[in-house]
């Protein structure tokens, strides 16, 4: 497993939710613009940014994940369903205080919004989050996972 | 209905890795994702081929559904939203339920962007396909709806795309509703006198278009009108359209504009971009369609404090009616066109122009205005400070345009319409000298190149160099401009007596409303994002919705006509059809896990869900023509009850610990 004290060559694993709508659109448009960004993250798309279940982002957590991006579209009024940007709002809040009772720092998951013509964003968000992560090091449940093996 | 649960038994997945050209196999390993997948539990095949897209890959995943059996089909390419629709219809010709197909975006948002690392790329297009590979295990056939459509269209914006589109939907028999903000047909071409290349007069090929669509028997004109509110989808729309009242009487009103002459309220003329007055009683125009004079309450005297109603006393007519109410009409359509047009850039904030400060410095549009009989100056071009015909004018090309500070993008109208307005100058007044400060001259449109040559040939001067700044000498009013010669490679100073801001267009004011209301994004530029960039530019993302003219990019009276006459026959597809096939996106709810809670009912922003009552406990219940498939319903139940078909908890998780750490 990849690893050091210094953590500077440890590369995260970032697991992305992205709405149909903006985030994945903006992620589609970094692609068609050919803007690079670190190849840390792995997406999975959704309807909305308010389908994604806290439980996804604790199981992503567990199963090893260094970081969880969700992503979608701007609020207050850009969602494509009126209101599931909102909604997605309020269980963050929420899965950042269940965190940090958990002993997880609350900043390996990440809430942003990128909308469809934000292929720029995108790439930017990813470059800051891995960058973030790199130096957050590797997730705790990840150590005592490699440890337990 | 209840069979919810995937069949994990007797899975046969097959793999189908695409080259995309080199677009991917040039970044990632295709062979090694392809050799990879073949060992994944429950996968019969992986292969790689060049095109999986063209007739001989997609030949290749239906004989293996046919030969193989494979009943779940990943395919590793390009984005989901290119090529989702292909593949699925691969599925169908091939006897398979086309919901058991899962894609692997590995181009746009993995060769494309990690060009620059291979290996790593190839490791995520590896886990991407694993990712798919997960879903597709746990996927369930799906079947499509059929649903009635209501067989009418909603044009939004009166101006010449608007028109056009609302004509060929009417001429094909299906009732329209053209809804435009203002009190007249027009829009910006109205505005224009002669139009380029051809140098006819704009009123007098628009106006015949105007009367067509205003008396045409399958077209509802809503002039005074707004959207207001949108819901419902493809072929079923419910809108709201807000009606201000005109308070005149259309059908009586003879426009002989004794009203108008009387009324004591004198405000800026906003179709002359200020450059004249009009009346608080107004028409826009000698050829408005409806012929109708229209009260803007904003500015009436009796509206505002009671008192005058001049207009009532003088109209022989009787049309003066200021008993009109705002009204809010509810219209149910299947398809919508977007032709809401665009706005001419502001230049007040490039303050090295002094627009605003220095009469002489005006806008194309508003030039244009000038050259206009009905205009201001009855036709003359004129300098604002003095009354007369300049000796001696400038145009400044890419204002606003091309320019990072302000938009990128070329508006493509201005250089031909300073060319005109350079002939134009030529012909009233063949002494004056006229310069043209350009970067680029973009001549690209049938017949453009010639009528560029024709102002060359006419003496118009070309310089090619951009303009720093403009000062206005106080006392003669004389401007004078200091630029580059870039050809030249000096810089020189020279005085003139009128500047022309070659402004751009920009995405009109209300752009930003209506793209909510409607729910489709913009573009990084502000205009309409079309559905895809090359091969479907007069639809919005969302289906059911079209662009027409410049909502979606700036353009020429011929590039409006033709995308309005192509986002028509787009919009026509659904009405023809009488039928659309809804994608199964709303929940299947397990009855005997539902606690009858009701968080989902709370939740959903479309009301689609409500609890009804069973024999022994209250269960959620969808209408699935409400629903739009979000699944914040069955991200938010505690039971796991309301199941998103298409993203499964399942689904979801496998994809999650497939690919983990």
């Amino acid at each position: 497993m990849i690893e050091n004290r210094k953590g500077d060559w440890f590369e995260p694993r970032i697991l992305g939710f992205l709405c149909n709508w903006c985030s994945y659109a903006a992620a589609d448009l970094a692609g068609m613009s050919r803007m690079e960004y670190p190849p840390n993250i792995r997406c999975v798309r959704v309807m909305c940014s308010g389908r994604v279940e806290p439980s996804f982002v604790l199981e992503a957590l567990r199963e090893g994940y260094d970081g969880v991006l969700i992503a979608g579209c701007h609020p207050p009024s850009d969602c494509h369903y009126q209101s599931g940007n909102l909604k997605a709002r309020r269980r963050y809040y929420l899965l950042r205080k269940l965190l940090r009772e958990l002993g997880i720092n609350p900043d390996r998951v990440r809430l942003e919004w990128a909308s469809a013509s934000e292929g720029q964003r995108f790439a930017e968000i990813v470059k800051d989050f891995t960058e973030r992560l790199r130096r957050l090091g590797p997730s705790p449940l990840k150590v005592k996972r490699v440890g337990a093996e | 209905m209840n069979d919810v649960r995937a069949d994990l038994k007797n899975l046969k997945i097959g793999v189908y890795v695409c080259h995309c050209g080199k677009n991917i196999a040039d970044v990632v390993d295709v062979k090694r994702v392809a050799d990879f997948a073949s060992k994944l539990p429950g996968v019969e095949v992986a292969r790689e081929y060049l095109h999986m897209c063209d007739d001989v890959g997609q030949e290749m995943i239906s004989k293996d559904i046919m030969e193989l059996g494979i009943n779940r089909v990943v395919v590793a390419a390009c984005s989901p939203k290119v090529h989702e629709l292909t593949f699925r219809d691969t599925l169908r010709k091939a006897g398979l339920n086309p919901y058991l197909l899962e894609m692997a975006n590995i181009r746009e948002q993995c060769s494309w962007v990690h060009r620059s690392d291979p290996d790593r790329a190839t490791e995520k297009a590896i886990d991407l396909v694993k990712m798919a590979v997960a879903k597709a295990r746990w996927l369930i056939p799906l079947e499509t709806k059929a649903v009635e459509v209501t067989r009418s269209a909603l044009v939004i914006g009166g101006g010449i795309a608007g028109i056009q589109a609302a004509l060929d939907v009417a001429d094909n028999g299906y009732q329209v509703y053209l809804v435009e903000k203002g009190p007249s047909l027009g829009g910006r071409m109205g505005q224009w006198s002669k139009v380029f290349p051809t140098m006819d007069c704009a009123a007098c090929i628009l106006t015949p278009k105007m009367v067509s669509a205003a008396q045409h028997p399958k077209i509802k004109l809503l002039t005074n009108s707004e959207l207001i509110e949108a819901s419902g989808s493809l072929g079923n729309f419910k809108v709201k359209i807000r009606k201000r009242p005109r308070y005149v009487d259309e059908e009586k009103c003879t426009a002989c504009g004794l009203c108008a002459q009387k009324c004591p309220v004198r405000i800026p003329n906003e179709v002359d971009f200020g450059m004249s007055s009009r009346k608080a009683i107004y028409i826009t125009s000698p050829n408005a369609v409806p012929l109708a004079y229209s009260i803007d309450g904003e500015n009436c005297l009796y509206l505002k404090r009671g008192i005058c109603r001049v207009c009532e006393r003088v109209c022989e007519a009787k049309a003066i009616d200021f008993d009109q109410k705002e009204e809010v009409l509810e219209l149910r359509v299947g398809s919508i066109i977007v032709a809401i047009g665009y706005d001419p850039f502001d230049p007040t904030p490039l303050e090295e122009y002094g627009f605003g400060r220095y009469k002489d410095v005006v806008t194309g549009p508003m030039l244009e205005r000038m050259t206009d009989p009905m205009g201001p100056t009855g036709g003359a071009i004129l300098r604002p400070s003095t009354g007369k015909p300049p000796r001696k004018v400038a145009f400044i090309q890419c204002v606003g345009s091309r320019d990072a500070r302000f938009n990128l993008y070329c508006s493509r109208v201005c250089c031909m319409y300073a060319i005109k307005d350079s002939l134009i100058i030529k012909e009233q007044n063949p002494e004056s000298d006229v310069y043209i400060f350009y970067m680029d001259i973009r001549a690209f449109g049938k017949g453009y190149e010639e009528f560029y040559l024709r102002s060359q040939e006419a003496g118009v001067k070309f310089i090619r160099g951009k303009v720093s700044s403009i000062r206005e000498d106080p006392r003669t009013h004389e401007l004078v401009l200091r630029y580059e010669d870039t050809l030249l490679g000096t810089a020189l100073e020279d005085s003139f007596d009128l500047v022309v801001l070659s402004v751009g267009q920009v995405p009109r004011a209300d752009t930003d409303a209506i793209s909510k209301i409607l729910g489709i994004p913009r573009s990084a530029d502000g205009f309409l994002m079309e559905a895809h960039p090359k091969l479907r530019p007069n639809d919005a993302v969302v289906d059911g919705i079209y662009l027409a003219g410049s909502a979606q990019y700036p353009k020429d009276i011929p590039d409006a006509v033709a995308q309005a006459s192509g986002a028509a026959a787009r919009a026509l597809i659904p009405l023809s059809m009488g039928q659309v096939y809804v994608e199964p996106i709303s929940p299947l709810i397990e009855e005997d896990r539902c606690g009858g809670c009701g968080v989902c009912v709370k939740l959903c922003p479309y009301g689609a869900l409500k609890l009804e009552e069973r024999e022994d406990k209250r269960v959620a219940k969808v209408d699935e023509v409400l629903c739009k498939g979000c699944g914040t319903c069955s991200a938010a139940c505690p039971s796991g009850a309301v199941r998103s078909r298409m993203f499964t908890e399942e689904q979801i998780l496998s994809m999650i610990s497939s690919a983990a750490g």
